[in-house]
């Protein structure tokens, strides 16, 4: 083998060709940061839309079809191209290697291929906006998207080449975590990160292929008419529903489960305590994995299924709370009599613990089968399903990506403006999906834009909302920006983390390490490196 | 004529051992060792494969979906398929399959002539199938048997046009697997040519043996479905 010399992965290679064709899991991560950010952005920008539209209850600037088509894309662009891959994606594939002290993930070539593979999945996504956007609403239900002449052909295919992405990076993350793990480094030894990227790996190889085939049968569906989904023809759009579904509901714990590694990691950090019920929260990460598949029926609580089934649904849709509770509670033990460091990705993480707490349990009411046929599309899913994506996955990722930015980038950020951020994003979130809640139980139906008078001042308060959540991501994106290019020198450890991404430089060396780390301690003994005995 | 122009490559690459004994495989730079790669690659490939079943599975269950909501219609459609042909076809990718492995057994014990006859067979074998299939389909197409919206054929049952749906999807997506099946043996076959594998190296050689012996099991399964109960 030949020796790499002792440089940081920027200064390695120069050159615009040096990142296209680049190899390195640490550029590949960065680039799909970079694009990921971009589609929250454009996303984002389709959210405010949105909102602005709702401001009055007759509708405003947009017709019928253009606020169909408003959150479709919405929808589309944030769950296919920005959540899924977000945190594997960019964070797993920077630290995912440096975490278990192996100089690359296992494929690296794969890994830039499902990179390109995303970017051309996100040229189609796009494209299909600018020829005829969907209004279908981002899960294309049949009948209506065969029948629909919006470009509902360009936008499936557009998911089926993204989803090709994510199954490759779950392949690669799967065997790099098997078999890439330094010497010393046993599967008890791995930070939670780790554990529960594998998790996600595990359900983005089994679910997608079936979101994969679905999505090809609708365009086989939409172009040769092959029956199988279409009524007029003796399909069946139920079956649609179940298979779409049975990726799309695993599909919520793809990114979910990344959070909440980010969690364990931040928590424990910031904390300087060794993480509460270690091997819990690695096992209850692999039991929401499996219990990820036997939910997916609980979407369809009222389009027909059997009666029987909805109950057994139901049923299996509480037990994901035992799981997902363990953690929770976990994270609240580790912090319990921990000396507390509240900096930017710490309170992001207290911002999660709060949000999806509320996500989750009213994830509860809506596993139980009366409440859920009469919150069924209402603004109450929308809240919901907002304060577990965005309250919980969004708030983890930034998080994350501040925990890491010193290492990824090498530069600080201004603490001071990334707390103002932190809270406009928080109050923000708050006011905008709060008051849908309320909205919902009302009776305000989802995917509407004209609703009844007695709306309003609730519409226009989570209006409002959004300004404010918009500004706190403004806020963020100048000072990361900012700190790139004036930025203060990042040391190699500025949290003094015990995880192998610190015993690095910031940014890493080529290889990550000079000489591979010497594993001898838990990944939270945060007692051992220390030399005393926290209480 | 193209077992001619395999000899005559053959013959200029490996005029001599030499060039065989002298070449060595490089381990990719983030293993430590080859053994390391060799399982971590084989690893990713099973679990590729596992992908693919499920990716299969959502066509499995459609069919068992209407199986069960039109079982006469399906006994029916049995008879519109010819048994004759499927079992020509199941005949060549089972003997495929063998031809492959013998192949890869070949080329690890270093009889590199060997091996690249029996991977060219196995590409013959394939390409039959895809003939055979090709025959079915223009049969098919010809008295109307065709998806759904487009089915003009003669049948009791007139929910027939559904399993023609299915008929086509299902043998299309496994042909479509087929045809990467030969593009991938031929690019074995060119990479063995130059050189490349022997029983110091047969990384590739056995992932795609792996694959082809995949899109057979799937096929041993579409056969009995499709063809054989009635």
């Amino acid at each position: 083998m030949s020796h790499v010399p002792n440089i940081n992965f920027f200064k390695a290679t120069t050159g615009l060709k040096s990142w296209l064709f680049t190899l390195d899991h640490k550029r590949i991560g960065l680039m799909y940061l970079g694009f990921i950010w971009f589609s929250f952005f454009l996303g984002g920008i389709f959210a405010l839309l949105l909102r602005l539209e709702l401001l009055f209850p007759n509708g405003w600037f947009l017709t019928d079809r253009q606020y169909d088509q408003l959150f479709t894309l919405h929808g589309a662009v944030m769950v296919f191209l920005f959540i899924i891959p977000s945190i594997p994606a960019s964070l797993g594939n920077f630290f995912l290697p440096i975490m278990i002290g192996a100089k690359d993930v296992a494929f690296p070539r794969l890994n830039l291929a499902s990179f390109y593979i995303y970017v051309v999945g996100a040229v189609f996504g796009i494209g299909s906006m600018l020829i005829g956007a969907v209004d279908t609403g981002w899960t294309f239900y049949t009948p209506y998207s065969t029948s629909t002449d919006t470009a509902v052909i360009t936008m499936t295919l557009a998911a089926f080449i993204l989803g090709f992405s994510s199954i490759l990076t779950g392949v690669n993350f799967l065997a790099t975590v098997h078999n890439m793990r330094a010497k010393g480094m046993t599967w008890f030894k791995m930070p939670l990160f780790v554990w529960s990227l594998y998790a996600t790996a595990v359900i983005q190889i089994l679910a997608t292929p079936v979101l994969g085939i679905t999505l090809l049968l609708l365009i086989l569906e939409k172009t040769i008419n092959i029956g199988i989904f279409d009524p007029s023809l003796g399909g069946d759009p139920i079956l649609f529903q179940h298979f779409f579904w049975f990726y799309s509901h695993p599909a919520v714990y793809i990114m979910i489960l990344p959070a909440m590694g980010l969690m364990s990691e931040m928590i424990s950090t910031f904390s300087r305590r060794s993480i509460f019920g270690y091997r819990f929260m690695a096992y209850s990460s692999i039991a929401i994995a499996i219990i990820a598949f036997l939910v997916w029926g609980h979407h369809l609580f009222v389009s027909g299924q059997s009666m029987y089934a909805n109950m057994i649904f139901s049923f299996l849709t509480y037990l994901v709370a035992i799981p997902s509770g363990i953690k929770v509670f976990n994270w609240m033990a580790t912090m319990y009599k921990g000396s507390l460091d509240l900096k930017t990705p710490f309170l992001y993480a207290l911002a999660f613990i709060f949000l999806f707490t509320i996500g989750g349990v009213t994830g509860i009411f809506l596993a139980a089968l009366a409440v859920d046929i009469h919150l069924t599309d209402t603004y109450f899913v929308v809240a919901h399903f907002h304060y577990v994506m965005v309250g919980g996955t969004v708030m983890a990722f930034i998080g994350g990506m501040h925990y890491w930015w010193p290492k990824m980038i090498g530069k600080m950020y201004n603490e001071y403006w990334a707390r103002v951020a932190c809270f406009l994003i928080f109050l923000g979130f708050n006011l905008v999906f709060f008051v849908q809640f309320i909205m919902g139980s009302k009776g305000m139906p989802r995917r509407y834009h004209t609703y009844l008078d007695q709306f309003q001042p609730l519409h226009a308060f989570s209006t409002y909302g959004s300004w404010v959540l918009g500004l706190g991501f403004l806020v963020m994106i100048i000072y990361l920006i900012h700190s790139i290019f004036y930025g203060e020198k990042a040391p190699a450890n500025p949290w003094n983390g015990i995880t192998l991404e610190w015993k690095t430089e910031s940014p890493p060396v080529l290889e990550n390490f000079d000489k591979v780390p010497e594993i001898t301690h838990d990944p939270y003994d945060f007692a051992a490196v220390d030399g005393k005995k926290y209480e | 004529m193209i077992l001619m122009i395999l000899r005559q490559l053959m013959e200029k690459n490996m005029s001599s051992n030499e060039v065989l004994v002298g070449r060595s495989h490089e381990v990719a730079h983030q293993f430590d060792t080859a053994e390391q790669e060799f399982n971590t690659a084989k690893l990713g490939m099973w679990v590729f494969m596992a992908q693919e079943i499920l990716f299969f599975g959502g066509l499995f269950v459609a069919y068992a979906v209407f199986r069960m909501m039109h079982p006469d219609m399906f006994r029916e459609a049995a008879h519109h398929l010819s048994l004759k042909w499927g079992l020509l076809n199941t005949l060549f990718l089972l003997t495929s399959s063998f031809t492959m492995t013998l192949g890869e057994r070949a080329i690890r014990q270093d009889k590199i002539k060997q091996g690249i006859m029996l991977l060219m067979t196995t590409v013959g074998l394939a390409t039959a199938f895809m003939g055979v299939k090709a025959i079915e389909y223009a049969a098919k197409i010809h008295h109307g048997y065709l998806p759904a919206k487009w089915f003009f054929g003669e049948g009791m049952d007139n929910s027939l046009h559904l399993f023609f749906g299915i008929y086509f999807a299902l043998t299309g997506l496994h042909g479509v697997h087929v045809i990467i099946g030969i593009g991938l043996i031929l690019w074995l076959v060119y990479r063995t040519i130059r050189g490349e594998f022997g029983s110091h190296y047969f990384l590739p050689i056995e992932m795609v043996t792996l694959y082809w012996h995949l899109v057979d099991l799937v096929w041993t399964f579409l056969f009995p479905l499709l063809y054989l109960i009635r």
